[in-house]
This record gives C-alpha cells, structure tokens and sequence, in this order.
C-alpha cells in the first residue's frame, strides 16, 4: 500500500514541492497511510484521481509550506463526490475527458509546471475548473474527517484555532 | 409534551415558532389556552442544543433533516426589479427550523429609538413612498421591550445616549467582549468623534435561567448554538411553553392555507404533514396567529384566497405583501498589521450610533443607519471568498490568503430603507414551490434615497477604516437588496382598514379572529435590526390578545 501511494503522488512532483516532500515524506505519510488506510478510491479511478490530484496541486500548491498534495486534498474530493457533492459527479467526468484531450492523453502532471498552469489558466473559466477549484479549497479547510487538511495543515497556514472555547482577548487590538 | 387531535378545536394556532411566534406561543400558553404551533421546518436540535453541528463543511451541505434555514430550491422564490421584468429564480431564505430564524442569526437586538415610530409627523412625508406614523408610540411599546429583554436574555451596555432607545430597566446582561474589530472602531472613534458602544445580542454572557453563557467558540451566526447561549426562541421561550402541558409544538408541518366561514371568521389552518407524506391535514382552532416572517406571512395571506376574500386574506385594502422592506446594506472592509482573530467570538463586536438618527439637512436625504463591526470568516468561507486583490487560485493565492488570514475587519452596516408599494412579495404565476403551490415573487428596487444612504455608509466605512490605521480599504459596490430575512411592512399595522393590514393591536382589520405579528406589522423599517422589535410587538399583542380571550371576545 504505502508503496503505490508513495509513487501516484511522488510521481507528480517536481522542484521545490519535491524538496519538501522528501524532507518531511516518511512520517507525514507513514501517518497518512496508517490513519485513513489510503490508496483507494470511490468515485475514482486511479488515473483520473492522478489528474485531479495535480490540478489541485496547481491550485493550491506545496511552496515552502504544504499544499493540497500533503493536506490530501484528492481523497477528500473523492468522498465529496459520492456525499454531499454527487451532483457534481457529471461535471468531473466531462472536465477530465476534455482536459485528456487537451493534453494529448498525457497525464497533466507529467507536463512541466509552467505548462500545466498555462494549460489551466485555459480553462479556469469553466465550470470544471471552478468546481475542483472549490473543492480544492474545501480540502484545504474542512475539518480532517472530510478526508482532506491533513493534520490540519490548512488550518495552521490561516492560524486557525479549532478549539472552538476562547476568552477575550481574541486579536492583537482588544488587549487591554 | 401535550398533543392535540387536529380535530379538536384549539384555542390558537400559531404558524411560524420564531422571533414573534416563540412569544406569542408562551404567553398563550401561560396564560392557560391550549396552543398548536405549526412550523414548517425540522425540530433542529431542539432539547438536545449540544448535538448542533460546529462542522463548518457539514453547516454548508446539510442533509435536509438538518437544515435550518429555507432552502431556495425547495422553498422555490423569484426575484424581479420592477413589475415589467420577468422574475428570475431567487435565493431568497429565511430561518426554517423550530425556533425560526433566531436559531441562527447573528442576534443584534437593538431597540428602535422613539423617534422611528412616527417619522412622518417628525419629518415629513416623502414622494413616492409610504413613510406614515405607527399607531403606536415609543412609549407604550417600551415595557414590552424591557419585558422581552430580560425574558429572553439580552446582554448589551448601559449607557445613557440619545442615540440608544431610553429604557425603563437596565439590560439583564454585561456586553459580549469587543474583540478588535470593536477596539479598533474605538480608536477610530477617538479621531472621528464617533459614539461606538458594545453590541446589543440576545447572546447570554454569564448563565442566565438556566443557560450557560457564551464560551466565544466563532461558530455562531448560521450555526445552532450548542450551550444555548444565542437566546433562541427554542430555548428561551417555547420550551416554557410546552411545559405549561397546554402549548403542542408541530414540526414539519407547512400550513398552505388559513381557512374560513362563511361569517368570514378563521376556522383553523390547513397544513401538509411531512411524516405522512404530506398529505393535507385540518387544525381546528379559535383563533390563529400568523408570524411566519415578513415574506411567507403575506404569501400565506395571498394563498389563502376565497369566495369571501378573492383577493387573499385580510386584504381588503390590496396592501398585503406590499412595502416590502428587505434590508440594504453596504460597507467596506480593510487590512491590519496584526491579527484579529475575528473568527473568535460572537459576528458582532461594537456598532457605530453616530449615524443612526435622521440628518435630512445635513446629508441631503432621509434615513440613517447602525455600523457594525466584523470580520468573522471561518476558514472554508474564508479560503472560497479569497484573499483581497489577489488571483483565485496558485501560488499568488495562498500567498496572499495566508498573509491577510485574520487581520480584516469588515464594517457590515444596517441602513435605513423606505417603504415602497411597489416593493412586494406576491405569488408568481409559473413557478411553484416543491409542494405545488405558487411560489413567492419578490420584486424590489430600492428609493433613489436610499442608495443615497448605502453611498453614504461606505464612505463612512472607508473614512472609519482608515482612521482605524487599515493598511488597505476597499469599499463595497452600492448594492441594492434582493431579500432577504430582515423582511419588514408587507402587513403593515394602522388605524385605517384602507390603508394598513392590521390594527394597533395586530387584528387583521378584515378578519375578526385573525393576529398578525412579526416583520410584517413594521410601519416603517427602522435600521434594519429587526428583532428586538418584533419581539417587543409580539408581548404587546399577546397581553392584549390574552386579556380579550379571558374576557371571552378576541375581537380587539
């Protein structure tokens, strides 16, 4: 199992987002693997899952910090897709087979990074696009057992306290 | 909990369980009648608050079960500007759960000042519109304000201004904390020479009746409070209703018609039972009080048609669902150095009064309006709505999203709107609702005034921003409204049958057994913050109703 994960999301990366991964790789996804038994999909197959994990991997990317690869924004997806998203289970299917066609049948993440954004930058007034966009962002920031904010990655980036029971002072201005 | 054989003739039935249906059903109740209160919506949490869902992904797509407001593709509404459009479908909603719309609104619960009670004689008519005195004053209604306060918990400053509505007794509760967004507005204050005081809420702040205080946990408005703190109807009034042993409460029961006699009296309401696949029940009752919210209150009047009333219930003079006010709004927002943290705590952290009075001379048109301060994002919002001036997605994205994280403040401003005829809710001729029946049309275009007004309140929210030391302002568009749950006028109270709806004491003027209260009874709409109002309308014709009733004639 941790093998096939390791390579369909390593398989993808490229330059810094690689760095990163390889640095914090083993525990990150040891710990992945183990709490979500990842590796499988439900809507997916493991080629389209590959797609959208790279469109996602555009829209909110692994920098010097982790993007929606490391929050494991694809498996939230995933389950959207046959939970409160299933209408839009038409939608992932139309915007794959014409995104295939743009890239020639090549898998987007083959391609390199300046190319992939160009070819989504495309395409980012349609509905596709604006769905995984969204979905992407909901990965990031929907509580963990959505599938998605991995450790809550996307959570500590906004400084989010999820602890839901605070006392003034909440900011910098209301101290007294 | 009692429950009555639809068969039975009780003595009130009250459609709508929110702000006015939550007061209407307890005093009723209290008073010894036998009540049925029919909502639409589900039972929400009710009596088991600690089960509301804090998960913001699950709030967003609820399963319908648990949802707690309308749902525009069920509870299917139209939008137009003007009677020559064709409507479009509409996003129209409202709070659709046992508790009504106080389940989930952000709960600022500020009293009308005397003065927005008769503003026709203080200022003046105004062309095309129906600016017209209530009939009744500030202070006849004022104990019940104070009577509503301190029974439903509202926490809020004391202060002594004339911007603040006199009041005979303190609030209940100290103020929820200011957060920065309030300190800032502080600061500001300081320069501009601005009133800013503490938000009024109907949010406990320490345990009051049995209820815990507010613990800040960010997740408030559009969420059901899980400590019971937001002073909900559903649990600050209803469950002392069904306590008494008199007071059913019936969930997922949308009455589509208020039935009458021949005589032209209310027999009782006709509703769908959602448990026995909708089919048509019959609650026979003595009397029927309508506070379904200021849009399906009229629509269900104009449902409610019949040989005796062709043109709707209790509109003999054409103007149920006319004077729509929805509610306009408006206002900036700016970036700071440090963080906020806005997503603590309740929305509202302080208001601005400065403005809330009339300066017809001053600023060249009617109105004015309350400045709140906010900021309140959760992070799914947060992350969709995107970072200011920046791209919707890549690197440039999150950037920019995780620099401006927590240090926006948001000024979201409650403006005066005028009452207009030809702003209404009616039924539209096409479309239906997921019951079959007509759905609501709105049509709304704000007076040429009130836009004068929203230009008026961004400019002051830029002004007050950057007085508050914003690095960056950006104010909103003038945007006009397109409903909404501040609906007010479409029933409007007066002492002359051809002009208002229903009388000083909330009897329709056409239907002798028929009580009219909420957002609909509003004269003119005040600043936009509704409830407390509604609240305090819904005691006062209930003390008259209940004191009719045991006198044995509830034609008042």
């Amino acid at each position: 199992m941790s093998d096939s994960r390791r390579n369909f999301l390593l398989k993808w990366v490229s330059g810094a987002s690689a760095a990163w991964l390889a640095a914090n790789w083993p525990a990150e996804v040891a710990a992945a693997e183990k709490a979500q038994g990842m590796g499988n999909f439900t809507f997916f197959t493991r080629p389209q899952a590959a797609e959208i994990d790279a469109m996602s991997a555009q829209i909110y990317p692994t920098t010097d910090t982790p993007g929606a690869r490391e929050a494991q924004v694809v498996y939230f997806i995933d389950l959207a897709l046959v939970t409160f998203a299933q209408d839009k289970q038409d939608v992932y299917r139309q915007g794959l087979a014409d995104l295939a066609a743009k890239t020639g049948g090549k898998p987007l993440g083959s391609l390199p990074d300046d190319q992939q954004i160009a070819l989504l930058t495309g395409i980012e007034k349609t509905p596709f696009f604006k769905t995984v966009r969204d979905h992407t962002i909901m990965g990031m920031f929907a509580a963990p057992q959505h599938g998605g904010n991995f450790r809550k990655v996307g959570w500590q980036q906004i400084g989010f306290d999820d602890s839901l029971n605070f006392r003034a002072p909440f900011g910098a201005y209301d101290k007294a | 909990m009692r429950i009555y054989s639809p068969s039975e003739e009780v003595d009130f039935v009250v459609v709508g369980s929110g702000a006015a249906g939550g007061v209407m059903a307890k005093q009723l109740a209290v008073a010894g009648f036998s009540v049925v209160v029919m909502e639409q919506g589900p039972w929400g949490a009710y009596g088991h608050e600690q089960d509301y869902n804090k998960d913001e992904l699950s709030n967003r797509f609820p399963a319908e079960d648990d949802m707690l407001l309308s749902d525009p593709s069920r509870q299917r509404n139209t939008f137009r500007r003007n009677a020559g459009e064709k409507a479009v479908p509409g996003h129209h909603n409202y709070g659709c759960v046992v508790g009504g719309g106080t389940v989930t609104y952000g709960a600022s619960s500020w009293r009308h000042l005397p003065w927005e009670f008769d503003e026709a004689s203080r200022f003046g008519t105004i062309a095309g519109t129906g600016v017209a005195d209530w009939p009744v004053s500030y202070a006849e209604i004022e104990p019940y304000y104070t009577q509503a306060e301190w029974e439903i918990g509202i926490s809020g400053p004391n202060l002594q201004t004339p911007l603040i509505a006199p009041m005979s007794k303190p609030y209940p509760l100290k103020p929820l904390p200011l957060k920065s967004s309030g300190a800032l507005l502080q600061k500001a204050a300081g320069q501009l020479n601005l009133t800013v005081t503490p938000n009024v809420a109907a949010i406990i702040t320490e345990p009051y009746n049995g209820r815990s205080g507010c613990i800040n946990c960010g997740m408030c408005s559009g969420y059901g409070c899980q400590v019971k703190a937001r002073s909900s109807s559903a649990v600050a009034l209803l469950p002392i209703a069904v306590a008494t042993g008199n007071c059913e409460i019936r969930a997922h029961s949308y009455v589509r018609e208020i039935n009458v006699d021949a005589s032209g009296r209310a027999t009782g309401v006709t509703y769908f039972e959602k448990k026995n696949n909708n089919r048509e029940v019959f609650q026979k009752a003595r009397c029927v009080v309508l506070s379904a919210n200021g849009t399906e209150t009229p629509r269900l009047l104009l449902l409610s048609k019949s040989s005796r009333f062709p043109q709707g219930l209790a509109n003999s003079s054409g103007l149920v669902g006319k004077y729509l006010m929805s509610g306009n709004g408006g206002g900036a927002s700016g970036l700071f150095p440090e963080p906020l943290n806005e997503y603590k705590g309740c929305v509202t952290g302080a208001a601005v009064l400065s403005y809330v009075p009339n300066d017809m001379k001053g600023r060249g048109f009617y109105g004015g309006g309350r400045m709140t301060a906010r900021g309140q994002m959760s992070p799914i919002q947060y992350g969709l709505a995107g970072p200011h001036g920046a791209p919707s997605w890549g690197a440039g994205y999150k950037k920019a999203l995780i620099e401006q994280a927590n240090r926006r403040l948001t000024m979201v401003n409650f403006i005066s709107q005028l009452p207009v005829e030809s702003n209404m809710v009616d039924l539209d001729p096409d479309v239906k609702d997921a019951w079959g029946l007509p759905a609501m049309r709105i049509t709304s275009t704000s007076h040429e005034n009130d836009f004068k007004a929203m230009r008026f309140f961004i400019d002051r929210s830029v002004e007050i921003l950057k007085a508050a030391g914003a690095t960056q302002v950006w104010a909103d568009d003038v945007s006009d409204s397109r409903g909404g749950a501040h609906a007010r006028g479409t029933a409007r109270m007066g002492n002359d049958p051809k002009t208002s709806v229903v009388n000083k004491y909330h009897r329709a003027h056409d239907v002798p057994n028929l009580f009219i209260v909420d957002g609909s009874s509003f004269v003119t709409g005040g600043r936009n913050h509704p409830t407390m109002t509604i609240s305090a309308l819904a005691y006062r014709c209930a003390d008259h109703l209940v004191k009719a009733a045991k006198a044995g004639n509830v034609t008042i």
